[in-house]
């Protein structure tokens, strides 16, 4: 709608007609208070704390329902509006308790803000408070029904925001209660939006409730470590006696790419790094049992033992499987790490998405590439495969939050009748595994649609789709796994003849597309270029090795012909998560850099006790390109990040690090950060500082922004602005290379779905508790031993 | 779950007024109710389905309007207006009449199963308070001699 002029409290403001007083007066820079508004959630008109003046109006006015026209004349703080609000906050405080000394939300509750603002504290009521005692709705999911002030956010946000529709009004005025869906408890998907949006202490979480005191916290921004969407998660971190510990994730100041969304795993699911069985200490095996050791005797082992194998076998008789969940950073260095130090291309890890044929059938089109920002305001979507709701829960917000707010058009291939075709404008349903076959339909070939018919979608329909398609500007075409290789190109193809369309290819884990980017394959160099156009990198570090390496398949089908003699296994279970006999790696010396005993750490001759992603720094790639900060948060006593552990096995090794990482270029040797066993964020910290101040941070071997510097450098696509992602925000990279076109089979899904997590997941307390409650049945819980 | 003919054909028709199906909630569960006597979990599950709504949202419905009810009432619901102009001619009193006289209280059903009591707010009656409505009938100007004779009648005719 055209702009108007309108005035508030004597200030011209400009808004487009049509906008809420409220938001225009935010806009202005003031600010109207409110309970139940919420940005893109429905009018409620509930609280009656936004009442302004507007003149010519009888009466105050609510600024959250009011739409702005031509002329208007508000005024938002007068006695007169001050005493309307007090009376409402003594309302509200008539029957809600004062037990805010022990509330979770003591601090940061927008009731106790107003009544700071508007002193009401002084209650007329003499009656007894009507107290309920408070209930469990689930193992996340507490309500503390006297403190509910009934501003209805939390039904909105589950429903119209989620899309679960778990929470209702019960009753009718006075006695009006949030309700959950099965009567006395919740079966949602645990989400704990309500939790977060609630403005009082009603809606508390199972993770944080009685733990600690928001002031007593110090807050981390950084990238959630479970799904490959890369949601922006602040953890509330809190000294410890073995270093600080996490309490607490939310998404604190919005900002990041998932603004108001977290789901369960990024919410909650971080104690993983607290469970009992998580390992502190390096262990050697010595008779038979892995038996705790020195970190300087476990390096110097291994070290001295890859550099042995090398030099007497050759690199190509080792091997290194690295990690999804690993940095970029990481990843790049331990690619660096098998190339340069063992000498060796036999480089793999658990692929869940084809990436380097994406690669290859974008051609070097990067720009095609969409953001997770962009799926939130496309004007249309095509989802081929994969099921959003419950593998990519930020994308499956995106896209129904469009539809919802933008009245985008959403287009949903899947044989499986998935939860966004409530969204969709058109659904179609192919036979059981046929996505890919629909790809073909898409691309051109007639004959596929009669394959494709379904009693749900007719032949007719799938022609309909094409036809409706090829009209769309400006589609977003986003794919699961099920399309990969030749499949891939044909998709790619198709949307190439679509005007100004993107794509957005699904992996599963949190640095599935860093880990691809980054080149762990044995025929890549990151940034997808094959091993014989790597000039760039040989003028860099020097001659690598020639021939192409094993994929993680064929290093464990030589290994018990005695052909792999050291494997090393970073961040990663593929014992656990993928269909490999263990007895096959009997005379291979192992070696695994992991938090957990899983089941390839039981079988290694060395384990090294690793950081998570919460304990370290770096970067994250999510699946659509973003590249976000991770910040150190937690900090567990005897652990050491993969960078760290890295580094300092090249040390081990006889390699001269200064090769491997360019620290100190400049000439400054000096450690600020990790090793030290600094604090949260410091080597961060110093970074920022000494950019600001035009000084060179890369001071230590230890600092992943070096490497960071290198990527910048030599992987195509990854020419971001080192300033904006400092300050927290998202860039997009873009996948550049001429990619590969791998054997489809590689492909191997992580099949996670909104409670589990992979190995992470077995060993999370919160995630598991929520399986068995929803299944009534003990989960596959790893249990302290 | 089975309902009568005669609840399907009206179904069926009431739907066709409304532009969409939730807005027929309201009527539909007052006629399922007059049917099943209250409104219990199958009910409010088959109404959900049919209607294309969550059980939530149906039960969040029957919890805002008192005159339905997801337990079971006596054959007789006795509802007693309370409200201010009935409260000034005596309301009160015809609660605590009845009360007594049927030995229950509000909110409660009488073993034998004929008799439930409800103190309700105003039921529209105020030019012939104090009013009572059994089931859907008026009983107005009442005494506690009239509320006896009423009471005495629907006993006579629940266990005829």
């Amino acid at each position: 709608m055209a702009d108007v002029n309108i005035t508030i409290d004597s200030k011209p403001v400009r808004a487009p007609g049509g906008t809420l007083l409220i938001e225009a007066c935010k806009k202005a820079g003031i600010e109207v208070p409110s309970f139940c508004y919420y940005p893109n959630l429905s009018l409620q008109g509930a609280c009656r704390m936004c009442l302004v003046k507007i003149e010519k109006m009888p009466k105050l006015q609510t600024a959250c329902t009011t739409m702005i026209t031509e002329g208007m004349t508000v005024t938002t703080d007068s006695p007169e509006i001050h005493q309307a609000r007090k009376g409402m906050v003594e309302l509200l405080l008539g029957n809600h308790p004062l037990d805010c000394p022990v509330c979770d939300a003591g601090g940061e509750c927008e009731l106790q803000d107003m009544t700071f603002s508007y002193g009401a504290a002084e209650s007329k009521f003499i009656d007894i408070k009507n107290h309920r005692d408070e209930q469990q709705w689930s193992p996340v999911v507490y309500f503390d029904r006297p403190r509910c002030i009934l501003c209805y956010r939390c039904v909105r946000i589950c429903g119209e925001g989620m899309d679960v529709w778990a929470l209702g009004v019960e009753n009718r005025g006075v006695n009006s209660i949030i309700a959950p869906n099965r009567q006395d408890h919740l079966e949602c998907e645990e989400c704990g939006m309500c939790i977060d949006i609630c403005p009082v202490g009603a809606l508390t979480s199972g993770a944080y409730r009685y733990k600690t005191r928001p002031w007593e916290m110090k807050h981390v921004d950084t990238t959630c470590t479970h799904c490959a969407d890369g949601c922006k998660t602040t953890l509330g971190v809190r000294r410890a006696p073995a270093g600080m510990e996490i309490v607490r994730g939310d998404n604190r100041d919005k900002s990041g790419i998932n603004g108001d969304f977290l789901c369960i795993k990024g919410r909650y699911a971080f104690d993983f790094a607290h469970h009992q069985q998580r390992i502190k200490q390096p262990l050697i095996r010595k008779n038979a049992r892995l038996t705790p050791a020195s970190w300087e005797e476990a390096l110097d082992l291994v070290g001295k033992r890859f550099a042995q194998v090398r030099d007497q076998e050759g690199g190509t008789r080792i091997g290194v499987i690295g990690s999804n969940r690993t940095t970029n950073e990481e990843n790049y260095l331990l690619q660096k790490f098998a190339r340069l130090v063992l000498k060796t291309n036999n480089v793999d890890h658990h692929r869940t998405a084809d990436f380097p044929a994406f690669a290859a059938a974008l051609a070097g089109r990067g720009d095609r590439t969409a953001t997770m920002r962009e799926v939130y305001h496309a004007s249309a979507i095509l989802l081929i495969g994969n099921d959003p709701t419950n593998r990519h829960p930020l994308l499956a917000w995106q896209i129904r939050n469009n539809v919802r707010l933008h009245r985008s058009r959403l287009y949903v291939i899947n044989s499986e009748p998935i939860k966004l075709r409530r969204q969709a404008s058109f659904f179609a349903q192919p036979p059981a595994g046929s996505e890919a076959r629909a790809v073909e339909f898409l691309a051109g070939e007639e004959g596929a649609a009669d394959a494709l018919a379904t009693s749900s979608t007719p032949a007719q329909r799938w022609r309909d789709l094409r036809e409706k398609l090829r009209s769309e500007q400006n589609l977003i075409i986003i794919f699961g796994s099920e399309i990969r290789g030749r499949d891939l190109e044909k998709l790619v193809k198709f949307g190439s003849t679509l005007a100004q369309a993107k794509f957005v290819c699904l992996s599963d884990y949190a640095n599935s597309r860093g880990a691809a980017d980054m080149g762990l394959y044995p025929d890549l160099l990151p940034g997808y270029l094959p091993l014989n156009q790597g000039t760039k990198f040989r003028d860099d570090w020097g001659e690598l090795p020639a021939a192409t390496g094993l994929d993680l398949g064929e290093m464990i089908g030589i290994a018990n012909e005695g052909g792999l003699r050291a494997l090393y296994v970073v961040g990663s279970n593929p014992l656990g998560r993928l269909p490999i006999d263990p007895f096959l790696l009997s005379k291979t010396f192992i070696v695994v850099q992991d938090m957990f005993p899983t089941e390839t750490a039981a079988i290694a001759d060395v384990v090294l006790p690793a950081a998570n992603a919460y304990e370290k720094s770096g970067t994250f790639t999510n699946t659509c390109g973003d590249l976000q900060l991770v910040r150190k948060a937690g900090e567990i006593t005897g652990t050491k990040p993969d960078f760290e552990i890295i580094v300092r096995l090249a040390s081990a090794a006889g390699f001269d690090i200064r090769k491997l990482v360019p620290f100190g270029k400049r000439g400054t040797h000096a450690d600020m950060g990790q090793s030290r066993g600094a604090q949260a964020g410091e080597a961060d910290r110093h970074a920022v500082w000494l950019e600001a101040h035009g000084l060179e941070p890369k001071l230590s071997p230890f600092d992943p922004m070096a490497i960071l510097d290198e990527i910048e450098r030599l992987v195509p696509g990854y020419e971001v602005s080192r300033s904006n992602l400092l300050a927290g925000n998202d860039q997009h990279t873009t996948v550049e290379g001429p990619g590969m076109w791998h054997d489809p089979a590689l492909i191997i899904p992580a099949r996670d779905d909104l409670f589990t997590s992979g190995t992470l997941g077995r060993y999370s307390r919160l995630l598991n508790s929520v399986i068995e409650h929803r299944q009534g049945v003990p989960a596959g819980e790893v249990v302290a031993g | 779950m089975k309902f009568s003919p005669q609840f399907e054909q009206r179904f069926e028709e009431m739907v066709s007024h409304y532009p969409t199906r939730r807005s027929v909630l309201v009527p539909t569960l007052l006629y399922a109710q007059d049917e099943t006597g209250y409104l219990s979990d199958e009910v409010i599950r088959e109404l959900a389905e049919r209607l294309e709504l969550t059980e939530l949202e149906v039960r969040n419905v029957i919890s805002y309007y008192s005159m339905l009810t997801t337990r079971p009432r006596g054959k007789y619901h006795v509802q007693v207006c309370t409200n201010i102009a009935c409260l000034l001619r005596g309301g009160e009193e015809i609660f605590e009449h009845c009360r007594q006289t049927l030995g229950i209280g509000g909110g409660e059903t009488t073993s034998d199963g004929l008799f439930s009591l409800a103190e309700v707010e105003c039921i529209g009656a105020c030019s012939w308070a104090p009013a009572v409505q059994v089931n859907y009938d008026f009983h107005e100007n009442l005494t506690r001699e009239e509320m006896d004779k009423i009471l005495g009648h629907y006993k006579k005719k629940g266990t005829q």
